[in-house]
């Protein structure tokens, strides 16, 4: 399941930057997906880990896709609203935890 | 052979949510099923029939949009079992047409890869080509054919265009004795999941040169929209804009509609010869139908006017960013994020309200959202409001562009929001704690709504509002006039009329009930035919005001509740409304999605309930502060 990370990535400059929760992000972050992962230990989502894993995976969150974080909510800057390729996607930061992106240096 | 003569031909329309199915289904078979540019409008699977240019009959299933068969809400299962052929006494299509949007492309081609390992014939059409061409994307459509093994056909589904080609393409595909190959879908895994993804994105990169001039307008506007501040502020001012708007705008035209409901009340009855059968027929005509229906009809410019601003909204593609903007304050409450289009649209009706909330996956916020939704103000609501307030509410200009009784049906529409937060967060705290599901939702690109689809629309919704009158309303019309004129007075009494009629006799006997919610006898016997349908009570009081006083004029119904009520009274009927159940389809609805008869009893319970104390406190409030 970590296949996409061996992929090569790229030029050094990305390779440096460590990868980051796509819970953690603000508007404007932009970079590549490297790893969905079912890491939400603490978290509650009322499903399982895995299955939040595959709706994210359905919904476009995959390995290698392009992401730019675009808008906040008002209160906590929750929900985001993040362009996943070639569509808009709005989802709450408490389901993102286990999206892993790798930003683009700004 | 004899089979197929007798068996229309079976086709699924399968695809992503919003990617125009409804559309394409509404433009091959005739049908009007509502199409809006959000995701998760088509909730249910229906049939339509067409003749393909060769002469073959073909039965059309219209699908709820999914990301993938694996189903995770009622709506999509419908989906999945439709693909499968596991809905009850139904085999599986014969032909299985994917609508993809031809600019978004990327997920379609990864659940085609899905519905490839079923393996029924499948055609492939690429929809909203017109953005496509616009955009200057470019695909190779004899690769892509080649590719996928299925044949390709563009389209245009609001235009019609392509539509014809893609029944040539399903009929000669059904001609060529295509047949379906053995099923070997399963839940994908997730990895999976992971190498359909992979083989998606080659297959786009093979065939799809991006688009030379992408969409910029959704980011521009979206950057406006979506703004945390001035979004919100926007969402407020448009929801202030629309409810003010049901007030003013429509006030000239129902005015108009009114005196010529009036005019040709008094010019029916005046043919009658007076006396005529005792009066009766007349009494009939006149105080049943014109005053009763009648009083209900005046109100169809405030629904347009309301409908008018959802359908612009729901076609603009505002939806989604309302409910983005609205996420945190309804999940404080407890509430899904997908329940907000549900309640959204129970500002129409509470009735595809309810049913919208099957795009919920989890059976706990599913049963929330459907507990809540009938206190959204729906628009049956609007002539119970618009009348009293018009009778009670001084038409006061209180700001800039602000209109006192205006300002009093925005109160009216954000009590009930409140009420649904509370109640629902109430909900959450006492008997269903536990995480919230997760929720990804797709905001689609901006449209501009075209003006045909818009009023046909607005049609679709007069005809709708006036069929109700003729069927719903015009028959409980009638008997309210029977009930509210018979037993006829005995000789030499004293009393009015209709005191000794059974609705005066019924109304008085339960009226100590109402007693303390500042109820008079009048409002209770409409209150009964009421649960019918909320607008129901209006006709009925309507009808019960006219035959107890035949002196007065059809119409001006609203004046003779000024007369006859206190202020105190009049606020009190309007808190009764915000939550009162008075809809019996809203409960059939109801029993029907929860499969239980406990669920339509809770919720029934709690909301007459709540509208016994939210009547009590404003009537008693009221007359303290002297409106008594
Ligand atoms: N420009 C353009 N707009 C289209 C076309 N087809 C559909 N639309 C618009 O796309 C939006 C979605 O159409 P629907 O038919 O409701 O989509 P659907 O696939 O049935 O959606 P769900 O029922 O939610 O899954 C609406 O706003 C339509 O007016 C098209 O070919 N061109
Ligand atoms: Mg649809």
């Amino acid at each position: 399941m970590h296949d996409m990370l061996a992929a090569p990535q790229g030029d050094a400059a990305t390779a440096l930057t460590p990868p980051a929760q796509l819970s953690r992000l603000k508007a404007g972050d932009r970079g590549v997906i490297v790893d969905v992962r079912r890491e939400s230990q603490h978290r509650d989502h009322g499903v399982d880990d895995a299955e939040l894993e595959r709706r994210l995976l359905e919904f476009g969150f995959v390995e290698g896709a392009v992401l730019e974080v675009l808008h906040e909510g008002l209160i906590g800057g929750d929900p985001i609203a993040v362009k996943l390729d070639d569509m808009r996607v709005a989802l709450r930061r408490r389901d993102a935890a286990d999206v892993w992106v790798r930003l683009e240096p700004k | 052979m004899s089979e197929a003569v007798l068996r229309p031909a079976r086709v699924a329309l399968v695809g992503n949510p919003n990617t125009g199915k409804t559309a394409l289904f509404n433009a091959l078979t005739g049908s009007r099923q509502k199409v809006a540019n959000y995701a998760g409008v088509t909730v249910e699977r229906k049939e339509g029939f067409l003749t393909t240019p060769g002469g073959r009959s073909l039965s059309v299933l219209d699908l709820p949009g999914t990301y993938s068969l694996r189903a995770r809400s009622p709506d999509e299962a419908v989906t999945r079992d439709a693909v499968l052929g596991r809905l009850a006494g139904e085999a599986e299509p014969d032909v299985v047409v994917a609508v993809a949007d031809a600019t978004n492309l990327r997920l379609v081609l990864r659940l085609i890869l899905e519905l490839k390992a079923v393996g029924r014939p499948m055609v492939l059409a690429l929809n909203m080509y017109d953005i496509a061409q616009r955009q200057g994307l470019r695909i190779d459509l004899d690769g892509l054919r080649a590719e996928l093994g299925c044949p390709i056909v563009t389209t245009v589904a609001t235009r019609r265009r392509g539509v014809r080609e893609l029944a040539e393409q399903v009929d000669a595909l059904i001609a060529s004795g295509a047949v379906a190959h053995e099923n070997v879908w399963r839940e994908p895994s997730a990895g999976e999941i992971r190498s359909a993804h992979r083989e998606a994105q080659r297959i786009l990169k093979t065939y799809v040169r991006p688009p030379e001039h992408p969409d910029t307008i959704t980011g521009k506007v979206d950057a406006v929209l979506l703004h945390p501040v001035a979004g919100l502020a926007i969402l407020l001012a448009l929801l202030f804009v629309m409810f003010q708007a049901v007030f003013t705008w429509a006030g000239p035209p129902a005015d108009a509609i009114e005196a010529g409901v009036a005019w040709l009340g008094a010019q029916i009855g005046g043919l009658i010869p007076d006396g005529f059968l005792g009066g009766l027929p007349e009494s009939l005509i006149v105080d049943g139908l014109f005053a009763g229906v009648g009083s209900v009809l005046v109100f169809l410019p405030q629904i347009l006017v309301l409908f008018f601003f959802i359908i612009l909204l729901e076609d603009f593609g505002y939806m989604a960013r309302a409910a983005f903007l609205m996420d945190r304050i309804m999940g404080g409450a407890g509430l899904h994020g997908r329940a907000f289009i549900p309640l959204l649209s129970s500002f129409a009706c509470a009735i595809p309200g309810i049913m919208a909330a099957r795009v919920i996956d989890q059976k706990r916020d599913r049963m929330t959202t459907i507990l809540v939704a009938p206190l959204m103000t729906c628009s049956a609501r609007i002539p119970v409001y618009t009348l009293i307030i018009g009778a009670f509410i001084p038409d006061r200009v209180v700001g800039p562009g602000l209109n006192l009784q205006g300002l009093v049906m925005f109160g009216l529409y954000a009590a009930g929001i409140f009420s649904a937060l509370i109640v629902s967060a109430v909900i959450r705290k006492v008997f269903w704690r536990g995480a919230v599901e997760p929720f990804l939702m797709e905001l689609p690109t901006y449209k501009l709504p075209s003006p045909e689809s818009v009023l046909r629309n607005l049609l679709l919704r007069a005809q709708i509002f006036l069929s109700r009158a003729g069927r719903i309303i015009l028959p409980l019309m009638v008997l309210v006039w029977v009930v509210s004129t018979f037993p006829m007075p005995p000789e030499g009494a004293t009393e009015p009329a209709i005191d000794y009629s059974i609705a005066g006799m019924v109304g008085q006997a339960i009226q100590p009930l109402f007693a303390p919610i500042g109820f008079n006898w009048q409002m209770v016997v409409a209150l009964i035919p009421g649960f019918a349908a909320r607008e129901v009570a209006v006709a009925a009081l309507g009808t019960v005001y006219a035959v107890g006083d035949a002196e007065a004029n059809v119409g001006a119904l609203g004046a003779r509740l000024a007369e006859s009520w206190s202020l105190a009274t009049g606020l009190s009927f309007l808190a009764w409304y915000i939550f009162a159940p008075q809809c019996a389809a809203t409960l059939g609805v109801v029993k029907r999605e929860t499969n239980s008869w406990g669920w339509t009893a809770v919720m029934f319970g709690y909301m007459v309930t709540l509208a016994y104390l939210a009547s009590f406190a404003t009537y008693h409030i009221a007359v303290a502060l002297g409106a008594g």
